[in-house]
């Protein structure tokens, strides 16, 4: 749940996602769910000549099985903190495997 | 479910916690005009009537809608569309990538670089397209496989 609960704190950020059929999409995130769904809005699409049948789309729901990357705001993403729960949620499964 | 509530849909459904951000996404999106691109390629265009939480979906007066970029046919600078009607579609989710809220301020206007043309001439650009990067691909699976890359899917 570690990078449920870290897409939370994005929201309202402006991120771009890869999908796995090489789209890029832009706009502001909206909601994430447990599944790492995400849907955007405002959108717009890098290189939108390619992909026609993005032009009147404003907000997207995206599987989050077809995603590749999520390419994040680097000043929105608090580093320590992610570290600090990267290793709390460590030494949760580490007890848990004991 | 409690004995009180037997016998009668309850009012307003409680969904459980787990569920509760995919459903609010997609509750925002029922009944709405949407976009959905499938794993294949293929684009349709209809109205969000149900789903649930793997993303199923039902679509009403579904269209297909096929594009073929400029240059596919000698001479065509432009890109060409077409619609057909589909009627109701059940799509299971896996074969989801996404689904696109339509602003219907913009939906009458063609896409940029895009014009409406025949359904049978778009069909058979589209087919010969297909065919073509069919040929591409597998070109570019087996040259990557002789240097030691094995293709995606």
């Amino acid at each position: 749940m570690l990078f449920f609960s870290f897409f939370k704190t994005l929201i309202d950020h402006e991120v771009t996602v890869e999908l796995k059929n090489d789209i890029q999409i832009r706009g502001i995130l909206k909601s994430v769910d447990q599944y790492l769904n995400i849907k955007l809005e405002d959108i717009s699409v890098v290189e939108e000549i390619k992909y026609p049948h993005m032009s009147a789309v404003k907000s997207a729901f995206i599987r989050g099985s077809v995603v590749r990357y999520v390419h994040l705001p680097a000043a929105a993403v608090d580093i320590p903190l992610l570290e600090d729960a990267t290793r709390r949620e460590a030494s949760i499964h580490a007890g848990k495997a004991k | 479910m409690p004995p009180a509530a037997l016998g009668r849909p309850p009012q307003l459904p409680q969904l459980p916690a787990q569920m509760f951000t995919t459903a609010a996404q997609l509750l925002d999106l029922t009944d709405k005009k949407l976009m959905i691109a499938l794993r294949d390629g293929r684009k349709l265009l209809g109205i969000l009537r149900s789903w649930d939480q793997f993303a199923n979906l039902v679509l009403q007066s579904t269209k297909e809608r096929i594009f073929v970029p400029p240059g596919t046919a000698p001479n065509q600078t432009r890109g060409l569309y077409a619609d057909i009607e589909r009627g109701i579609f059940l799509v299971r989710g896996e074969n989801v990538l996404l689904l696109g809220e339509i602003d219907l301020d913009r939906d009458d206007d063609p896409p940029a670089g895009y014009d409406l043309a025949d359904v049978e001439l778009v069909k058979s650009l589209a087919k010969q397209k297909k065919l073509e990067e069919k040929i591409k691909e597998k070109a570019k699976v087996k040259k990557l496989s002789t240097i030691g890359f094995e293709g995606e899917n």
